[in-house]
């Protein structure tokens, strides 16, 4: 399944990652519990985690890769494929659908000309769907990169996307 | 004992056990998936639903899952309340959204426990219209194949691969709908019991790869009650043949010995049966194919002309085929075939077991011990099924807490998720990393002179008594002292030890420690390398050397060899000399060896799967394994080549010979009440061997002649070659197959236990034939502490599941995974002899005269000094544990491979 | 100064981007701390919030002291390397349509650290975790620096406020998934499991994390702790208008004037809330109905308006308070479509552990999505009922799937002819 040797030779975690998985230990009981804060840390160094990157991060946990992919498969916000420099998350859940997510939806899928889950060409945008965001009195919504975006409009992506 | 009512019915039941295994227990039908007889409850499947009443006015009660509802006294409860009824047939429909339905060309097919509860719930009419979820299949090596569309999701392979047997490389992948039970990439399975995947899986998913290549359905197997050969655990295995092959092993639950699982050497390793190596015709000069009557003719001839006879048995070999031999030649010229160190070891074990006062435990008694120590074994290796009852053993400190925050014990997940590090103490002293390093609290390398010296001084911290080695390091001191602590404190300590090191002083000082040991519940086991080595023990007879001498001197001429490759158990050198010193060499065996090649007369034996007899297992319990099927004339069981040049017809039947064994050795007494004998009738019949729906019988050899050949006769055992007889009878522990009405997998065994997880109704197979006495001196040789001699090497052999045992090589998909041949250095030993990883190293006996080049592999848990050799040494090298050697880094540009020199 | 009756959002003000430590203390902040570790034992701060009448705002409605009360005090001292009891903050608010702890979080985070440390000291627990969902950058930003904030001032680490009690808290930041909610499957996500649900029992308060005694309370419910200590339960009772106590956080969403989140009295009137707070239906748009807290919650009807927004009077409704936050189904929303997208969500949440869960919602889905696009036929909706039945309450392993049938189990009772008008057209369909 791996890729021919065109692929960067993967050269280890980092010492800032590893540091910081290494920091998260000290404040459980044990190592495994650090799963998935090390996944995270990994993906906000390189934005997603590699096959390469999770087997070494099962090493310093102690865990097997299958270990580890188990856990992180099981959550929506560890991505084990590459997404675009900014992940934007549309709020698809009850509210914001009756409020108009769907329209924003497509607006944004237009723009970007990208299918849900894509990463647009540019490798600027990736645009998946999220759960609910806790913000349903400002309906429609979005989560762009780290950032709330309330109230959106068509005009709010356009202002999102520069365009 | 609570009395509970089940749908108006009155029954006793153990109080806080599971209702569902309970219900099981007392015949009644109520479906399940995700909970396992020995891995409790999760209530994941939702499959064991049922109405529990509140009261005895309560009319309408509560649906709950059986499976997770303890026994009260006076409960109330119902499966057939057509609530329950439905919910669980609609929890079936549920399961089935996404199933395939391809059971016409599923392997599970007619053993499948998802067919029979789907049949059990009455779901029948599929109302789902939508599309079904799909997920692509992995490689998963030699031994299983993998079928995810047919996931019904229950978890319970990772529950037993990962949480049972410790495996890691087989997980749960996503979530909601989309769970994908599998690998993190291709690959065959890590774990020594991936096998029981196939029995664990309630479906189709995992399957056995080696049936499926020549696959017949559950009922078309003739099948026999059998024992494992590949190891000296006596596991109970239940082989299935048809069309004169053996087609697969599945588990023959024994509720003493190894319960629901197998390992995969005794699961796989069948193949040898079937292979083109097979001996199957008598053979003379190694060339001439003879007849049977010729063979016969000759057979006796010898011994008319011979001018001395001397019969070296085997320990793979029943008692009775060994005892034949040794009749045949008389006591005073039977040699039990060991290598000459293993038959000190093992008539020492045999004196320990009987004499030492110290009780032997069964596996499922290990799995009680709440202390181990593990001197000088890699288990997994040596004894695999034994590893894994002490990976449950590891588990008791974690039930006794539960029990002190009434947590029940098969509350699986509820125990499981308690402080995950409490674990009973397990300590291993070993020569290197072991396969259950993972469960260990404390982990010692050494030589197996260092590793009896720490047994010794463990010995002498438990008991002052005990003798101490004169000198002993602080570091040494510390860890005995806390081995000794822990296993003091234990109620039931177990200490484990074995042939592996071949040491007697290890062996010596597992005594010491035992019998220093406080607790009355102390257990005290070895394991011991074949399926008869204790058997044989118990026979005992004369030293292979001693052999090799009386013909070498002249004193015999002729020898038999029964089921014995001498080329295993001594240098090559001497056994050339010893055959071809003999006037005269017979040798009965089933597979081509080296040994083989040198008789004048070659006899075809029978396998366990085409013959019957007794062994005697590590824990000296005697079992008697049955033929599966007829072997193809002219091959004979290795008793009938042998009684058949006697005159005595008494002897002449398995029986008489088995009886004449038992009166010959009073340890032995009690093996002729192993199994009932050839005259067993139930209403007029023998056991059947087949199914009652084998099909086929009048068809199956109508390619070659309508007329339908007639069965076969067996004169020799309580079974037939045929699908004609009551089985409703049997006791369980001669029943062939297991099966009951609506339950035609092997969960079916649920219906013949004494309460889930029992003993079997009616008893399991086996008998243990002694049961510890007295007490014996200390022992007292301590050896010194191994020193690394400059530029000398201390050989190591290290034991493999895949690769140690040797008719198990045989089957090819064993073959497949035996380990690759590595000489295993210390990285300071590597560095001193500029060697790294691959650089090719040739080694030197003693006479400094080169033996073989391998490939070096560091090691870092091996002590400097010793040389660790993994995977099956080339035939005709033998190097024995603690040989020393010399070793020279070859220059680099020798080819990458074991060249050897002799 | 204090405002009193609304004393959670008493520090969420235009005039401030959200509450320093020094804006909490002007207005009472860690007084209640003060008192508690000065003048009373962990068993006392117990019997206040248990007489506080206090229950949890995740959704449950489990009364908050009570579920301390039985957390095993036996072995009560911290004895290292690790704490013997943990306190674990609920912060995965992913419920759809609510939208409160990430207000009280982002807004006034030392308010929810008081809280936290009062539990701990109730319970003597040596740690205590925020389970934060993964999205909420800003609210994790905010509590990072209030716990250091906290730290500096002496309110939290050892020796907290010159007393023998130590605690550390951890901020954790989930990775999705709406079961972590679950307070099991949020043990197991803590430690760093797949985040399927435990059986119960043993319940958390005896073997939670890593198998030690665990008290697991949502944001909200602990950030009404420190105001109980301070104020006192007979203030806090007073605060409610009917049997309930203690003020809650109510929203609304949908298609209302002002949708919105307001800090009001427990039993307020359903009506005021949705009239007067978010100021009615948008012009053009009627009630047609309203989940009263949270997507997991049954419609109730505008004939349902005058029930009190407390537990008894909303379950006496045939729906539950859940989180408080309501949905609104106005007219001009297809319900059977709302219901869709309700069990797309559950579908793809449901953890994958039990089977009616796992295999019974996305047949849901199916079926419903056959209905909408013409595809149903009249017996979907009785597979559609037994669905319902299937997977009740108790039925399934964790409350998911229950949850997830409460919507679709009122819609069919209450909009039966919107589900039907879809199978009409169908049969004319057909017919053609
Ligand atoms: C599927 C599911 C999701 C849940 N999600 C949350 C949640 O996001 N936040 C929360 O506080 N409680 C949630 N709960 C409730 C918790 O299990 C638990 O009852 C609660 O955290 C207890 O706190 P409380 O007593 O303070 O309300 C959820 C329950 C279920 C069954
Ligand atoms: S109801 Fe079952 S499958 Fe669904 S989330 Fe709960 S445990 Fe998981
Ligand atoms: S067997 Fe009871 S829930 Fe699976």
């Amino acid at each position: 399944m791996k890729e021919p040797s065109e692929k960067p030779k993967f050269e280890g975690l980092s010492t800032e990652e590893i540091q910081e998985i290494n920091a998260e230990i000290a404040h459980y009981e044990d190592k495994s519990a650090v799963s998935i804060e090390a996944l995270k840390i990994v993906q906000k160094h390189r934005g997603w985690v590699s096959d390469d990157c999770l087997i070494a991060a099962a090493g310093i946990l102690d865990m097997s890769p299958a270990q580890l992919e188990a856990v992180a498969t099981f959550y929506n916000l560890i991505y084990r494929q590459p997404v675009g420099k900014t992940v934007i998350h549309y709020c698809n859940s009850v509210t914001c659908w009756m409020l108009g997510a769907e329209k924003v939806r497509e607006h944004l899928c237009r723009e970007l000309n990208v299918k849900l889950g894509e990463m647009s060409e540019d490798g600027a945008y990736t645009l998946l769907p999220i759960v609910c965001l806790g913000a349903c009195d400002h309906a429609p919504v979005l989560m762009v990169g780290d950032e709330l975006r309330l109230d959106v409009t068509e005009d709010t992506v356009s202002e999102i996307l520069g365009r | 004992m609570a009395i509970i009512e089940i749908d108006g019915n009155h029954y006793e039941a153990p109080e806080g056990q599971s209702l569902l295994s309970v219900c099981l227990s007392f015949g009644l039908n109520l479906p399940y998936f995700c909970w396992h007889p020995a891995m409790g409850s999760v209530g994941a499947c939702r499959q064991c639903a049922i109405i529990q009443y509140h009261n005895a006015e309560d009319k309408k009660g509560r649906l709950v899952m059986a499976c997770m509802t303890p026994v009260a006294d006076a409960m109330r409860i119902s499966i057939d309340d057509n609530q329950a009824r439905r919910f669980r047939r609609e929890n079936i429909e549920l399961l089935m959204i996404n199933h395939p339905h391809d059971c016409p060309v599923c392997e599970e097919g007619g053993e499948c426990h998802l067919q029979d509860m789907t049949v059990m719930s009455g779901h029948t009419v599929r109302r789902y219209r939508g599309q079904k979820r799909t997920h692509a299949n992995q490689y998963l090596g030699p031994f299983i194949n993998h079928e995810m569309n047919r996931c019904i999701a229950c978890y319970r392979c990772v529950r037993f691969y990962d949480d049972y047997a410790g495996g890691k490389d087989l997980q749960v992948f996503g979530m909601h709908n989309n769970v994908y039970f599998g690998r993190f990439d291709e690959g065959a399975l890590e774990n020594e019991f991936s096998g029981n995947l196939v029995e664990v899986c309630p479906t189709g998913v995992f399957t056995d790869r080696t049936f499926s290549a020549r696959y017949a359905r559950k009922w078309d197997l003739q099948t026999a009650p059998s024992i494992c050969i590949h190891c000296g655990l006596g596991c109970n295995t239940a082989p299935g043949e048809r069309y004169g092959q053996l087609r697969r092993i599945v588990n023959r639950y024994n509720g003493d010995v190894n319960g629901y699982f197998l390992c995969d050497r005794g699961r796989f390793g069948y193949d040898f049966v079937n292979s083109s190596e097979r001996i199957r015709k008598p053979l003379l000069d190694n060339r001439t194919e003879i007849t049977q009557q010729a063979a016969e003719q000759h057979f006796r001839t010898l011994f008319q002309t011979a001018k001395g006879v001397i019969g070296i048995g085997s320990p793979r070999a029943s008692l009775e085929a060994n005892f034949a031999l040794r009749a045949l030649v008389g006591e005073e010229n039977f040699f039990p075939g060991f290598n000459d160190t293993e038959q000190t070891l093992l008539s020492t074990i045999f004196t320990l077991l009987r004499n030492g006062g110290i009780h032997t435990p069964s596996l499922r008694e290990v799995e009680q011990a709440d202390a181990v120590l593990i001197l000088g074994e890699d288990v997994t290796h040596s004894a695999p099924r034994l590893a894994l009852s002490l990976r449950q053993s590891a588990r008791n400190a974690a039930f006794e807490l539960a029990r002190r925050m009434k947590i029940l014990p098969w509350q699986d997940a509820a125990v499981r998720e308690l402080k995950t590090q409490t674990q009973s103490p397990v300590f291993i002293a070993s020569a290197r990393a072991t396969r259950l390093d993972d469960i260990a609290t404390n982990i010692f390398h050494g030589s197996p002179e260092d590793i009896a010296r720490l047994g010794f001084v463990i010995a002498h911290c438990l008991d002052n008594q005990a003798p101490a080695p004169e000198s002993m390091s602080d570091a040494e001191k510390a860890l005995a002292t806390t081995i000794a602590a822990e296993l003091k404190q234990a109620k039931c300590p177990l200490v484990v030890s074995g042939t592996s090191c071949s040491s007697l002083a290890v062996i010596q000082a597992a005594y010491n420690i035992a019998k220093a040991l406080p607790s009355k519940d102390k257990q005290l086991t070895f394991a011991v390398p074949e399926c008869n080595s204790l058997g044989l023990a118990i026979m005992r007879g004369g030293r292979l050397q001693q052999a090799f001498e009386r013909i070498n001197e002249g004193l015999a001429d002729s020898v038999i060899i029964l089921e014995n490759d001498l080329y295993r158990r001594a240098p090559s050198q001497k056994v050339d000399l010893f055959l071809n010193s003999a006037a005269h060499v017979v040798v009965i065996d089933s597979l081509e060896n080296e040994t083989a090649k040198h008789a004048e007369l070659l006899l075809p034996a029978a396998t366990f799967a085409e013959s019957e007899g007794t062994l005697v297992n590590n824990e000296v319990r005697a079992q008697r394994y049955f033929p599966v099927y007829a072997a193809t004339e002219p091959v004979h069981g290795s008793w009938q080549w042998l009684t058949g040049a006697m005159e005595n017809p008494e002897w002449h039947h398995h029986d008489g010979l088995t009886a004449a064994c038992a009166d010959a050795f009073p340890d032995l007494a009690a093996i002729e009440q192993v199994a009932p004998g050839a005259d067993y009738r139930f209403k007029g019949s023998k056991i059947p061997r087949q199914p009652d729906r084998y099909s086929g019988r009048t068809a199956m050899f109508a390619n070659i002649n309508v007329r339908e050949p007639p069965p076969p006769q067996d004169l020799e055992t309580p079974f037939s070659f045929s699908m004609e007889g009551v089985t409703a009878q049997v006791p369980p522990a001669l029943l062939p197959v297991i099966r009951a009405p609506g339950w035609n997998s092997n969960q079916a065994i649920n219906q013949f236990e004494e309460g889930v997880e029992g003993h079997l109704r009616g008893g399991d197979a086996g008998i243990r034939l002694i049961e510890a006495s007295g007490t014996l001196p200390w022992f007292n040789d301590i050896p010194p502490a191994f020193k690394a001699e400059q530029g000398q090497w201390r050989i190591v052999l290290l034991p493999h599941i895949f690769g140690s045992e040797e008719l198990s090589l045989h089957s090819p998909p064993i073959a497949e995974r035996q380990p690759g041949h590595y000489a295993l250095l210390n990285p300071l030993d590597a560095q001193a002899l500029g060697a790294k990883n691959g650089d090719q190293m040739e080694i030197s006996d003693s006479t400094e005269a080169p033996v073989i080049t391998l490939p070096v592999q560091i090691e870092k848990t091996l002590p400097r000094g010793l040389l660790g050799l993994t995977g099956v040494l080339p035939k005709n090298l033998q190097m024995n544990n603690s040989d020393h050697v010399t070793l020279k880094k070859v220059a680099e540009e020798t080819e990458n491979h074991p060249e050897i020199y002799l | 100064m204090e405002k009193m009756d609304k004393p959670l959002t008493k520090n969420i003000r235009p005039d401030l981007a959200f509450a320093t430590v020094a804006d909490y203390e002007s207005t009472g902040g860690y007084q209640g701390l003060r008192k508690a570790i000065r003048e009373l034992q962990p068993k006392e701060v117990q019997q206040w919030v248990k007489d506080s009448g206090l229950r949890g705002r995740g959704g449950a409605g489990f009364s908050t002291g009570l579920k301390w009360s039985l957390v095993p005090m036996s072995d009560s001292a911290n004895d290292s390397p690790h704490p013997n009891r943990y306190v674990i903050v609920n912060a995965d608010e992913m419920e759809p349509g609510t939208f409160k702890d990430r207000l009280l979080m982002e807004k006034d985070p030392h308010q929810l650290i008081e809280g936290i440390i009062l539990t701990a000291y109730a319970i003597q627990a040596g740690a205590a975790y925020i389970f934060l969902r993964g999205e909420y950058h800003l609210a994790a930003q905010r509590l990072d620096n209030a716990l250091l904030e906290a730290q500096s001032k002496g309110y939290l680490g050892e020796h907290i406020l010159n007393s023998e009690f130590n605690l550390k808290i951890y901020l954790h930041t989930s990775a999705g998934r709406y079961i972590c909610g679950e307070e099991t499957a949020l043990i197991n996500a803590l430690e760093g499991k797949r985040a399927n649900p435990r059986a119960k029992p043993p319940h958390p308060v005896v073997s939670g994390l890593w198998g030690k005694p665990t008290v697991v309370n949502n944001v909200e419910t602990l950030c009404n702790v420190p105001h109980i200590l301070n104020y006192g339960v007979q203030w806090f009772k007073e605060l409610a208008l009917g049997a309930d106590t203690g003020t809650k956080l109510f929203g609304a969403s949908g298609r209302v004037k002002r949708p919105g989140l307001w800090e009001l009295p427990m039993g307020i009137p359903i009506r005021e809330i949705i009239e007067e707070h978010a100021g009615g239906m948008q012009d053009g748009y009627k009630l047609r109905g309203f989940l009263p807290g949270g997507a997991s919650t049954d419609f109730l009807l505008p004939e349902h308006l005058d029930v009190a927004a407390d537990f008894e009077a909303v379950a006496q409704a045939g729906s539950r308070l859940g989180t408080g936050t309501m949905v609104i189904l106005d007219d001009q929303t297809c319900p059977v479509q709302m219901v869709l997208n309700l069990e797309e969500f559950f579908a793809q949440e449901s953890c994958g552990w039990c089977t009616p869960c796992r295999d019974g919602l996305p047949w849901t889905v199916t079926l419903l999505r056959d209905i909408i696009n013409g595809r149903g036929r009249i017996e979907d909706l009785d597979i559609l009922a037994g669905l319902v039945r299937m997977m009740g309450p108790g039925n399934t392993f964790c409350a998911l799937a229950p949850g997830a049938m409460e919507p679709l189990q009122s819609a069919l009772k209450y909009f039966r002819e919107d589900f039907e008008r879809y199978m009409v057209g169908n049969k004319l369909l057909e017919a053609d």
